[in-house]
């Protein structure tokens, strides 16, 4: 028996213990908003789960009253497929960083994606390891000084959104903790869609990576500085939205809309199956471009949980020979023999 | 021709060619021959680690040995009387094996000069009078089968293909062994192709036929069938049967089976056969590794499925951070660990006993697992059954060890009744007012099981330590010893549940055996050889299923005896853990040569122990 989702609150998800995030973390904002819309999904609340690995952003199964697995690093993934896989009926959030979701859990998190398991995966990204203490992470910047790389790490940087569409996800979105409705809006479009989202938060640690995204997020340089995508409209940026994007042959290039006419503009369409639009848009990134913000591929595909269900009931529908005692003579008598 | 029968009690054949000659295909299906003609038997197929190593080459020889008998077989014996030999690699790597006065029946189209060059034969061995020892007989193979298979159309290499079934008729005949199964095989497995089906079968037939008519084969052989007791028979191998195994502990328990795991030799045939097993209910997921084979698992087993995953030695390197989790989440799972040659990716084909001691000890933290221990490819079915029992009832994830012996290694197996097979009981807890997530049984010390999915039963399971009854995340110190002793104490209890550990062979001896897994053939017929030569010397044997924790009444055994003796396929690991547990200046006997103990030198080396044990009993 399941229990009335339409009487849920945000209370009913509200922990029973304090929060232990540092004051300040942007992770206080994404709990906000996520607990404020698993009450509206009209899921029962039992057949709600959250499943993390190991990282800052994997304490929050235990700040969210329902059923919660806190895994191990990197393998949040692994332990969501299972789960799912083995009942389809429960509504799945994973919630991992750049850290335990690109850099140790990385090729779980493709996978996971790639079979298009019904899960949704926040990936908090400050581009730092927070609960080793400021380690420079996947996603840091080329030259970013940390305890790890006091000269400047050497890496080139991933683009969480970027692997995502590689990995073949069909619902990829970006938002930041700073701008909470445009979160809690992300978070109810990943509620909606089934099979597998990818959503990237900016993220802030303010002990170690403070201001990391600020550049993007800051109210004062938002505007300018972020793309805002929304189906069927143009990509316009700017105060007055007097920037857009538009193509130059292949090459993507921010014109002034007054002098390119808004029409000649990129309009952004998430549904295209093809994925050369959206990666184009997850390698925007400042000073170039614009850091785009919202959903930049939603297709629809079916989902492998429910494949895998329905290959059990075709199977147990097109044979009746599942007994035991036929599947002890590997069904078939031929190879068996009689002892008097 | 006149033909002359002779009966048998028990006879060792080996089959040996190149890695693509089809030896594991004859050799299987000559086994299945065997068991239809009602005898005991046991197998050891024993193949290279390449798929296709170049042809003619000593490491590419893939080999196939079978024990049949009207007496017990637990073993597939020591040194084949007869070998096949389909070339010149085939019979140099396998010739010093043959026991003393065998028999040679080679292929002698495949001994060209190139062949016989490429293994460094000089002169032809079949000619040159080397072989003098044994009875050798020397077979155009390849020609009469190109021959035998004309009508058929197939020509050249396709032709020269059907050579493996040749053989199988000759050995069939040669050994009295039904064809039908053989013929129905080949049928089902050709169907779409009437040529290559045609061939095959007149290939087959040419063989018998060739052994029918042959002066040199005038002597054939009568295996009478095994006192077996009443009852449905079928030959088996290991992974099959730990896979009916797993099915049927499924169904008796109530829950959907969630088999995830990675594709990993010898190993993988478990994942293959349970795949095929939708129509049961069965869901199998072929994950991208070995750590997400378990997660996976470990995710179903929360769901509240019976999640398994099944691997080898290298795969349990990996899984060993999610077994430690499985063990502070308490919850069921069962891991199999099909046993090859390490360490690394060492012998992938070749079977071991080495990771014991990383199944009772691979984790950090103090974390104790239950583990069990198949003793032949039959016994792989109960104890699945008994893992997931274990599993269920203690809430706790559980080793089963086979190995690579046990896995493709076949004997028969009296089919039994589903119905005689007890239920696993399991409760999955659903009441919100008496739940909590710790809060354990008083007699098991199992914690609650409730799944995603139970109103009201809402919890956070994860890998930080736990408060006792509470659940919640607990770092007070005065915990985490409690917490630690509970999680041992419930492993340890698990020993209530075993039946009387019993002892084999002549109970009152000086010198006890103590044995565990694929060893048992082996050990119990050089037990068994030692009692029944014509001296006065004799042996004790244990066999134990049960490693961690061990039967409670092993000690009291053990120290009834002046020597104690392990035999283990790895460097001594087994006796290291029975040293430690009973101080007990237990020998070991250890042999690492990728295959089983030889029945013969564990004997010499029982005689050798007693005839150093001084004083009365």
């Amino acid at each position: 028996m399941s229990t009335d989702p339409s009487a849920l609150t945000r209370k009913d998800f509200t922990p029973n213990q304090d929060l232990r995030w540092c004051p300040g973390c942007g992770d206080y904002s994404i709990h906000s908003m996520l607990l404020s819309v698993l009450p509206t999904m009209g899921v029962p609340k039992e057949k709600i789960v959250i499943v993390s690995g190991i990282g800052c952003s994997s304490r929050f199964p235990y700040y969210v009253d329902t059923y919660g697995f806190h895994t191990i690093h990197g393998r949040a993934a692994t332990v969501a497929t299972g789960l799912k896989a083995a009942n389809p009926d429960l509504n799945v959030w994973l919630i991992t960083g750049d850290g335990d979701g690109l850099s140790i859990g990385g090729n779980h998190t493709l996978h996971l994606l790639r079979r298009n398991l019904d899960i949704n995966v926040i990936l908090f990204n400050n581009e730092i390891y927070g609960l080793t203490k400021g380690q420079y992470s996947p996603t840091s910047t080329k030259g970013l000084k940390t305890k790890t790389s006091p000269m400047g790490s050497i890496e080139q940087p991933m683009r969480p959104c970027a692997y995502a569409i590689g990995a073949g996800a069909n619902f990829v979105a970006r938002t930041t903790d700073k701008n909470p409705k445009h979160l809690k809006a992300t978070l109810e479009r990943a509620a909606g869609h089934s099979g597998a989202c990818f959503i990237e938060v900016l993220q802030n640690c303010v002990i170690f990576n403070d201001g990391v995204h600020s550049e993007v997020t800051d109210k004062d340089k938002a505007a300018n500085n972020q793309l805002v995508l929304k189906a069927g409209e143009p990509l316009c940026f700017g105060e007055n939205n007097e920037k857009g994007i538009m193509l130059d042959g292949f090459d993507p290039k921010v014109v002034d809309v007054s002098q390119a006419g808004e029409d000649n503009l990129l309009r952004h369409d998430p549904t295209i199956e093809d994925i050369g639009y959206a990666s184009m848009l997850s390698h925007f990134s400042l000073p170039d471009f614009p850091v785009p913000m919202g959903v930049f591929r939603q297709t629809d595909t079916v989902t492998y949980d429910s494949m895998i269900q329905q290959q059990v009931e075709v199977a147990k529908a097109n044979r009746s020979d599942n007994s035991l005692e036929e599947l002890y003579t590997g069904f078939s008598k031929a190879s068996t023999w009689e002892v008097e | 021709m006149s033909q002359e029968t002779v009966e048998l009690d028990s006879v060792i054949v080996r089959f040996a060619g190149d890695s693509g000659d089809g030896m594991q295909l004859v050799g299987s299906q000559f086994s299945v021959a065997s068991a239809i003609a009602g005898n005991d038997l046991s197998t050891l197929p024993d193949y290279p680690a390449e798929i296709r190593a170049p042809a003619g080459t000593v490491y590419g020889v893939s080999g196939f040995q079978i024990q049949f008998s009207h007496g017990k077989t637990l073993t597939p014996g020591d040194h084949p009387d007869t070998l096949v030999a389909m070339n010149p690699a085939a019979l140099k790597t396998n010739v010093s094996t043959l026991k003393a006065g065998g028999t040679i029946i080679a292929n002698a189209d495949a001994f060209t000069e190139r062949n016989m060059s490429m293994v460094g034969y000089e002169t032809n061995p079949l000619e040159d009078g080397s072989l003098e020892d044994y009875s050798l007989i020397a077979v155009k193979m390849t020609s009469l089968t190109v021959e035998a298979v004309k009508e058929s159309g197939l020509k050249g290499k396709n032709a020269r293909r059907c050579t493996n079934f040749f053989a199988l008729g000759l050995i069939c005949s040669l050994y009295g062994r039904p064809l039908d199964a053989t013929e129905q095989f080949i049928d089902a497995k050709f169907a779409g192709k009437p040529e290559i089906q045609q061939a095959n079968t007149l290939a087959l037939n040419a063989g018998v036929a060739y052994a029918e008519s042959t002066e040199a084969l005038s002597v054939h052989y009568q295996i009478k069938p095994a006192e077996l007791d009443p009852g449905l028979y079928r030959s088996i191998e290991g992974n099959k049967a730990l896979a009916y195994g797993l099915v049927t502990a499924a169904e008796k328990s109530g829950l959907q089976l969630v088999l995830a795991s990675y594709p990993i030799t010898p190993a993988t045939s478990i994942l293959e056969e349970l795949a095929a097993l939708r129509h049961m209910g069965v869901k199998t997921l072929q994950m991208e590794d070995e750590i997400a084979g378990i997660g996976a698992a470990l995710g179903a087993s929360w769901a509240g499925s019976l999640g398994v995953t099944t691997t080898s030695g290298p795969g349990v390197c990996l899984k060993s951070e999610f077994i430690g989790l499985a063990l502070i989440v308490e919850l069921p799972l069962v891991i199999v660990d099909v046993q090859r040659g390490g360490p690394s990716t060492g012998l992938p084909t070749k079977t071991e006993q080495s990771d014991l001691m990383m199944a009772m000890y691979g984790r950090h933290g103090d974390s104790s697992i239950p583990i069990i221990a198949a003793k032949s490819p039959s016994d792989a079915f109960d104890c699945a059954i008994e893992a997931t029992r274990i599993a269920t009832k203690y809430m706790t994830p559980v080793f089963l060890m086979t190995d690579g012996y046990i896995a493709n290694g076949a004997e028969p197996w009296s089919i039994p009744n589903p119905k005689d097979i007890p239920e696993i009981p399991v409760v999955q807890h659903t009441d919100p007012e008496t739940f909590q997530p710790y809060k354990r049984d008083p007699l098991t010390l199992a914690r609650p099981w409730a799944v995603p999915g139970t109103p009201g039963c809402e919890h956070r399971l994860g890998g930080l330590e736990k408060e006792n009854i509470t659940g919640d995340v607990c770092t007070e110190p005065e915990n985490h010893a409690l917490m630690t002793k509970l999680r041992h104490d419930k492993v340890e209890g698990i020993a209530r549940d075993y039946p009387a550990q019993q002892i084999e062979g002549v109970a009152d001896s000086d010198l006890l055996v103590v044995s565990w897994g694929s060893t048992y053939g082996s050990v119990s017929q050089a037990v068994e050889a030692v009692n029944h030569d014509d001296t006065d010397k004799t042996v004790a044997h244990v066999h134990l299923r049960y490693i961690n924790p061990l039967p409670a009444d092993l000690g009291e055994i053990i120290k009834g005896y002046k020597k104690v003796i392990v035999p283990e396929v790895n460097n001594g690991q087994f006796v290291h853990i029975l040293r430690d547990k009973y101080l007990v200046d237990a020998q070991s006997f250890a042999r690492v040569y990728g295959r089983p103990l030889a029945i013969d030198e564990l004997r010499d080396e029982f005689i050798s122990v007693l005839s150093t044990t001084k004083g009365a009993k």
